[in-house]
């Protein structure tokens, strides 16, 4: 699985570091940082809320 | 009880997610969705700024599960007129009906209007794609006066969208403070500060009498009480919007603003209610709420499908968690994400922890009751997220302070 934001739709919400602060976090400089691109398989239902609750849509699923 | 059919009415976000949870937990009959939408639903957020800037096309805010592979029965451009609740059976605007053994009231609700607004051409509310195509046409016609009746959220992405266009724009507001029930007294005014500083006129507590038209019957200015005319060739009205009930009169269901439900968003047996319609008992802020949020209606769409499934597999519907999150919504308004998580009110306490409201880059609490009640950031979207748990966990006022404080 791997998590991939397309950065041209983001505008650092945040709601994915809500859920799942393991992979995504938004720092100081108000940008989103990926710090796992390749998260465990037992995280795909978090990944999934994240991605579906991202108000841009900025979030996807590769695999 | 077998259940085949599931009727959803409304296919907006809440609707949607309820067909999404559906089938991604394994229900395999038939979904039907009934949308008054004549096109694929879209999402909400960006017809008031991406759409209406002309930065997307419409295209881009489709909202992506109308596009995933759920294997929905579509009835676009129809409404629902009655419901027969026993039967599960929806009658719809051309005279036909659908019948499931269970539905999913999800309607959301539609703006209100003012009584000298009907026939006028130039004035319009937004709510749907046509309505914020009928207020792009009009600017890209060479709109360049426009007057947004209400300071609400709305009114007020509404306004900044058209002075980013190079409009001139005047903000009208009844009331003499601007978003005082979404942000409290002392965090409203910051919202009209925002827009003078972007050179938008902010009247607040004025009110409208009504427009005044060209020959051609289109707006040419709005009407203050006491007569003063502002000039307009675009009026945008935003003062809220009802739940959209009127289908469900005489159904037998308890409607007061709204569907009252209960904590699972249960109305009656195979009966579930979800979005901006829906009236649920949230015990942790101890009120009867209806919630107008992006997010809500994903959240109860979720939810009033789990509930949906585990009734008709015969499951104690007392022993479920109760639908219960801890609201959250933002409002992008030129370079400002203005985000809150939780409630705020008149009657809460409210104290600035990080950055400065001058600089408009800040961090609130709100507390009531000896605890926090309410996250608001300007700009700040990481700290709302990292504080969103002390409205979550009821924390008490003087901890989430100090909490908070630590993270500046």
């Amino acid at each position: 699985m791997k998590v991939v934001v397309d950065y041209d739709l983001c505008e650092s919400n945040a709601v994915c570091m809500g859920i799942a602060p393991e992979v995504f976090e938004v720092r100081d400089d108000d940008f989103l940082y990926v710090l796992q691109e390749n998260p465990p398989e037992e995280m795909r239902p978090k990944i999934e809320e994240a991605v579906r609750r991202c108000p841009k849509q900025a979030i996807s699923i590769e695999g | 009880m077998v259940l085949d059919t599931v009727l959803i009415v409304g296919g907006s976000l809440a609707g949607l997610n309820a067909a999404e949870t559906l089938r991604q937990e394994g229900f395999g009959g038939t979904i039907a969705v009934v949308d008054g939408e004549p096109q694929i639903p879209h999402d909400r957020p960006p017809l008031s700024k991406q759409v209406l800037s002309g930065a997307w096309p419409p295209e881009k805010a489709t909202l992506p599960g109308a596009n995933a592979d759920l294997d929905l029965t579509w009835h676009l451009g129809r409404r629902a007129t009655a419901v027969d609740l026993a039967h599960h059976r929806v009658t719809l605007d051309d005279g036909s009906s659908l019948n499931g053994e269970a539905l999913v009231i999800a309607t959301g609700a539609t703006p209100r209007r003012l009584p000298w607004m009907d026939g006028v051409g130039g004035v319009h509310v937004l709510r749907t794609l046509a309505d914020c195509l009928a207020i792009r046409d009009r600017l890209e016609a060479g709109a360049s006066r426009v007057v947004v009746v209400g300071a609400g959220f709305i009114g007020a992405e509404v306004a900044a969208t058209c002075r980013e266009r190079g409009c001139e724009v005047t903000i009208v507001e009844a009331l003499p403070v601007p978003l005082e029930r979404a942000l409290g007294p002392r965090m409203g005014p910051l919202v009209a500060d925002l827009h003078r500083d972007h050179g938008v006129e902010v009247r607040t507590g004025t009110m409208v009498d009504g427009v005044a038209t060209g020959d051609d019957g289109d707006v040419t200015g709005v009407v203050l009480a006491g007569g003063e005319v502002l000039p307009a060739d675009l009026v945008v009205v935003g003062i809220g919007v009802a739940p959209a009930t009127g289908w469900l009169d005489g159904s037998g269901l308890d409607l007061d603003d709204g569907v009252l439900v209960d904590a699972n968003l249960w109305a009656a047996p195979g009966v579930v209610v979800a979005g901006d319609i829906a009236r649920f008992p949230s015990r942790r802020f101890g009120a009867v709420l209806r919630v107008e949020h992006w997010e809500n209606a994903i959240q109860m769409g979720q939810h009033a499908a789990r509930t949906l499934l585990a009734e008709a597999a015969g499951a104690d519907l007392g022993a479920l968690d109760p639908f219960d999150p801890v609201p959250w919504f933002w409002s992008d308004q030129y370079d400002r994400k203005i985000q809150l998580a939780g409630r705020s009110g008149a009657d809460h306490e409210v104290e600035v922890v990080i950055g400065s409201t001058d600089e408009r880059r800040f961090v609130a609490l709100y507390g009531k009751d000896g605890v926090v009640r309410g996250v608001l950031g300007w700009n700040r979207p990481r700290h709302v997220m990292q504080l969103r748990h002390l409205v979550d966990d009821a924390v008490a006022w003087a901890d989430g302070l100090a909490e908070a404080r630590a993270l500046a």
